[in-house]
């Protein structure tokens, strides 16, 4: 948590979270260009009326603060009209100068109306409104999808301010005692959803609509969960057969899967959603285990765990099969054991889990340089997931004794604990869930 | 010798006699009452005597046949549960024979040495009982990746099956899955609880409660 001060400021209470050092060079900062690696827009979110106020506020300053990508100045309510410059009508006039000696790069002003919020973005420098803009909300306050809606305001704000949209309005998929959990980003509103079995490794449909997972044991078998009308579709089980780490190619057409049979090698298949084809296999393990396959972004590459060569190692290939091969070829010495791979957003860097003096820890490597990151230190770390802006990371650590999921900044290596509740496994970030 | 002779012949026929007329059944003279103290015997006060007597015997015979009888009947039940209970013993530990589970090294899934005698006990129970199915489930200790170790309890599950199926045992009485790292027989972070995880375990699905011991 950073540091807050009480200041005064032209007869006003202000608690002014810890600013980084790059303050000063944040004043010229112009919002709505391109993001500035480095830079943090300072943001003030001026108090906002109407009775569900105090919870669009809380969730939009803890959006921010989650992005890692703004500083929020807090303004506490009683002195926001202390604040605004003018008493004019819809008094969207504020003072300015007062902002700018916060370090405050935009003033965010959100008045709530019957069928939403509107939003007008201030520009202190500018010293006026950059952009204005209302957004509907759901009817059902403080419902699941209400929130879900708030958050995408914050990301849409995210945008104005740096150039690049949130992540808040994502959901993360997971297990907990042999059932699929999904919770938001920011952790709230944890939901058990209906399964047919014991259950592992959720993962989302490109879409957001719907969670395919595995159901492990004498049934093994591939199940999807529309989660609109929650229905599942079965994709059967076979005697003697595990099925296991079912993924969703980009284009939401396919299913790929880890499929064992009756000599105890694992090889990835892939099924189509629609039509009768049967099931194809697309990796050759001459009776290794192939599991755990992340496509790139485009669907025209997979990283995939393989013990080929008789231990376990991220490999690669084409989405057809072709072109195979190790992408973890760096050397720990012998017991080398890297699984779990996750392909990032952008396409150029994937995550994964090593084991290094015999834990497992986070990693990162992209494909350009290939130089493993150790992201992690403290405790087992395991099974990464890349949000949505491609800069946060979900994973599970024991670092607190039992296994919860905890969020990772790349950039600036702050950590969040997301669940509260232990036993938490197998992360899986969702798409944007914008179109809900 | 001749006089002599001659007399116990009679005293022979008498008796006989009696005892037949005993035999004969009860037509004859109505149990006799207790002989009275016989100074002077008439020979047929003698004869009732004795036909009192041989009944008494004959009575006594059968009482003793039956209770013997029932000796011999009560050691035949007695038999017959000892057997029953010996047999289920036996059964129960065949049963353990075949349910005993089998270890594997961090990371691997070929069989040791141990492991191979567990399954080469189980395999005569399995040829003597065609009615028995198995179910082997492969577990792994909780230190590699959570998915990995799904796959690798089917490795573990098959490379049993395989043994078995190569020494005769028909290979669709034996199903296969893996339950990886979530069923632990115990949960501390040591070598001796990771060993006891890393195994296959063998349930019987079908085939009968009693088992029977190989004809060797």
């Amino acid at each position: 948590m950073r540091e807050a001060r009480l200041i005064a400021v032209g007869g006003a209470l202000v608690v002014l979270a810890a600013a980084a050092g790059a303050q000063d060079s944040t004043r010229g900062v112009r919002i709505g260009l391109r993001y500035d690696p480095g830079s943090k827009p300072a943001v003030v979110l001026l108090p906002i009326s109407g009775p569900l106020a105090d919870s669009i506020r809380a969730i939009l300053e803890r959006d921010f603060d989650y992005s890692d990508r703004i500083t929020v100045i807090h303004v506490l309510p009683e002195d926001g009209s202390i604040l605004a410059g003018s008493t004019s009508g819809r008094a969207s006039a504020l003072n300015y100068p007062l902002f700018g000696k916060l370090g405050a790069a935009a003033v965010i002003q959100i008045t709530p109306t019957r069928s939403g919020l509107h939003v007008a973005v201030h520009d202190v420098a500018k010293a006026g409104v950059a952009s204005v803009r209302d957004y509907p909300l759901p009817r059902d306050e403080d419902s699941p999808e209400w929130r879900l809606a708030v958050h995408g305001v914050s990301d849409a704000l995210q945008e104005t301010l740096t150039g690049e949209r949130g992540m808040a309005q994502s959901r993360i998929a997971f297990t907990r005692n042999k059932t699929v959990m999904v919770v938001d980003s920011d952790g709230h509103g944890e939901t058990a959803l209906p399964v047919l079995g014991e259950a592992m490794s959720p993962s989302w449909h490109p879409g957001g609509n719907a969670i395919a997972y595995s159901i492990y044991g004498p049934s093994s078998r591939i199940i999807m969960l529309d989660l609109r009308t929650m229905k599942a579709r079965d994709f059967g089980a076979q005697r003697n057969t595990t099925r296991i780490t079912p993924v969703f190619t980009p284009d939401g057409k396919s299913l790929v899967y880890g499929l064992a049979g009756e000599d105890g090698s694992m090889d990835l298949f892939q099924v189509p959603l629609e039509g009768e084809a049967f099931p194809r296999r697309i990796t050759i393990g001459r009776g290794s285990r192939n599991w755990g396959p992340s496509f790139n972004p485009d669907g025209t590459r997979l990283a995939f765990g393989s013990d080929r060569l008789g231990h376990p190692e991220v490999h690669m290939m084409d989405s057809d099969g072709t072109n195979a091969d190790i992408f973890t070829s760096f050397d720990f010495g012998d017991q080398n054991d890297r699984t779990s791979p996750d392909w990032a957003p952008d396409g150029r860097q994937i995550a994964f889990q090593s084991r290094i003096d015999g834990r497992y820890q986070i990693f990162t490597m992209s494909l350009r340089d290939r130089q493993p990151r150790q992201l992690t230190s403290e405790g087992e770390n395991e099974d990464p997931s890349w949000s949505p802006d491609g800069r946060h990371l979900v994973f599970v650590s024991t670092r607190t004794g039992t296994r919860q999921l905890w969020i990772l900044d790349t950039e600036s290596g702050r950590l969040r604990q997301l669940t509260r509740a232990g036993g938490s496994q197998v992360p899986a970030w969702s798409p944007r869930l914008t179109g809900r | 010798m001749t006089v002599m002779t001659r007399g116990y012949t009679l005293l022979l026929a008498l008796a006989s006699t009696a005892a037949i007329a005993a035999c004969g059944g009860g037509a004859q003279a109505p149990a006799a009452a207790a002989p009275a103290p016989a100074a002077a015997d008439t020979a047929a006060e003698r004869r009732m005597r004795e036909e009192a007597a041989e009944r008494e015997r004959t009575r006594a015979a059968a009482e003793a046949a039956a209770a013997r009888q029932r000796a011999i009947d009560d050691s035949v039940a007695n038999a017959a549960r000892m057997a029953e209970e010996a047999a289920r013993r036996d059964s129960d530990m065949l049963r353990a024979t075949l349910t005993a589970t089998i270890t594997f090294e961090f990371n691997k899934s070929d069989l040791r040495d141990d492991a191979k005698a567990s399954l080469d006990a189980k395999i005569p129970i399995l040829l003597a009982n065609e009615a028995v199915m198995v179910r082997i489930s492969g577990h792994a200790d909780e230190r590699g990746s959570t998915e990995y170790n799904l796959a690798l309890g089917t490795q573990r599950a098959a490379t049993a099956k395989r043994y078995l199926v190569e020494r005769g045992v028909a290979a669709n009485r034996i199903e296969t899955t893996s339950f990886g790292e979530e069923r632990p027989v115990c949960t501390e972070a040591t070598d001796a609880c990771w060993g006891q995880n890393r195994r296959d375990e063998f349930e019987l699905t079908a085939g009968g409660p009693m088992l029977m011991r190989p004809r060797s």
